[in-house]
């Protein structure tokens, strides 16, 4: 089973290869939907504003497979921001595939911004298929200026000046508001989950 | 809650890593994927490797470690050292580095701060300070990896520190020289200042001894990560038993 990785010719992509590489994984990176097509799995890496990121989709053709898509997605930091409605970082569209916006991280006095380091995984939804193997409270690497509140999509949250969603599932659309290639063991078991599981929530779909 | 983040610092000199006292006398200390592994595996939350030859000299970062380190360790880490362009960032960001960052260069064009932030985003963006004291006030210094070269800036280091994060700086490193490698305990009273003015993470640097230096530091200036070298390469401090010892004194760490 190859996983598709899509460039989104942002920085984190290296970071996400070597981390399939670590798990054995066997993967492509891919511009456009065509290269995928044998692909059962699809990967959305994204750092970087959301802005150009989605104009990097619309060019690529993704915007228009990813909103029919039905394999399994798996969304990383910007990319799950991008699997939500709207995003007020560069006011733009995003690829609505679940419901949601993406707002800017409150910066409270003392409230160092943006949110960056190791921070605990609150589970919201106990059967969520990416946290099976991973302790409760067990701490993931975010780094981000932007952030989607916690709603009736998250199945994780993480706490910083508010509940943020930190996974977020939708069928078998999923996505990691922090970076599982760069959080250690617990990181390397989310994404093996992703990769491995053939779960009721993505059967449900 | 945030952990508080331990940070090992690989100073890399011809692709080996090193550590100098107060940035001279360099001797090697060890092979820098070895070395990365090891840290990672302990228990670190984060690596910065800084070539402290390259900023002098002209020359840049090889892409090539950078990209052997991303390979081998599953923690986020910065690479500075000479960076002078987007492209030689570009490079070294998309052979898997998480940040970057700019010491000498901020200061020479402080518009390549922005230039990063635009192109790759504030969070990859660190920069990174050297600053004493001079005449009672904080001031910084320019190419401290060469002895020869080393002098001291302009610009006043709380003046700098308003004028990044305005620019689009989204970590501060803030190297306190006068502590650096003497392992005294780090500046509390310099970074306690910067702390007032600094609203994105802030990571202390210089002056780490003892396991109390890195509870001080968090409790006392509020920084965001902690920073070290030699206590750690020298087998001074085991980063599972300064973890442990922190959990214990209340601050919030990574176990």
């Amino acid at each position: 089973m190859t996983i598709a990785v899509i460039n989104t010719s942002t920085a984190n992509i290296a970071s996400v290869l070597y981390a399939l590489d670590r798990l054995g994984a066997a993967y492509r990176l891919v511009d456009c939907p065509e290269e995928a097509q044998d692909c059962a799995r699809l990967i959305l890496p994204g750092v970087g504003a959301a802005g150009p990121a989605m104009a990097a989709l619309h060019k690529s053709g993704w915007v228009e497979v990813l909103r029919k898509e039905t394999r399994p997605l798996l969304g990383i930091c910007l990319g799950m921001q991008l699997l939500f409605d709207y995003s007020e970082e560069s006011d733009v569209a995003l690829l609505g595939l679940i419901p949601g916006r993406v707002e800017r991280l409150k910066s409270e006095p003392k409230l160092v911004w943006p949110h960056m380091g190791w921070n605990a995984l609150e589970a919201v939804n106990s059967d969520e298929p990416l946290l099976n193997g991973v302790e409760p409270g067990a701490r993931v690497y975010f780094v981000h200026g932007f952030y989607v509140k916690a709603g009736p999509a998250c199945q994780a949250k993480a706490h910083y000046g508010d509940d943020i969603t930190a996974i977020a599932r939708q069928g078998y659309i999923v996505g990691c508001q922090f970076h599982p290639e760069r959080s250690g063991a617990v990181g390397a078991k989310i994404l093996e989950n992703f990769i491995t599981n053939t779960t009721s929530a993505e059967a449900r779909s | 809650m945030l952990a508080k983040r331990i940070i090992p610092c690989l100073d890399v000199r011809d692709g080996r890593v090193v550590k100098g006292v107060q940035f001279k006398n360099h001797e090697d200390v060890g092979d820098i994927e070895t070395l990365a592994r090891r840290y990672a595996r302990e228990g670190a939350d984060e690596l910065v490797f800084y070539d402290i030859s390259a900023s002098p000299s002209g020359k840049v970062v090889e892409p090539e470690w950078v990209a052997k380190v991303a390979r081998a360790i599953d923690i986020p880490f910065c690479v500075a050292g000479g960076i002078r362009s987007l492209d030689q960032a570009r490079a070294r960001l998309f052979a898997g580095a998480d940040k970057i960052s700019i010491n000498s260069p901020a200061l020479e064009n402080p518009d390549f701060i922005d230039e990063l932030a635009r192109e790759f985003g504030s969070q990859c963006v660190v920069i990174g300070m050297d600053s004493r004291k001079v005449d009672g006030r904080w001031c910084l210094h320019q190419y401290t990896g060469d002895p020869d070269k080393m002098r001291q800036a302009k610009a006043q280091t709380l003046d700098w520190v308003k004028e990044v994060i305005r620019r689009g700086a989204g970590e501060i490193v803030l190297n306190c020289m006068d502590q650096d490698g003497v392992r005294e305990g780090y500046d509390i009273e310099q970074l306690e200042a910067v702390r007032e003015v600094c609203s994105v993470p802030l990571i202390a640097s210089g002056g780490a001894g003892a396991a109390a230096h890195f509870r001080d530091v968090f409790e006392r200036a509020r920084v965001d990560g902690a920073l070290a070298a030699s206590v750690f390469h020298k087998g001074v401090i085991a980063i599972p038993d300064l973890k442990s010892y922190l959990d214990t004194s209340g601050v919030e760490v990574r176990l």
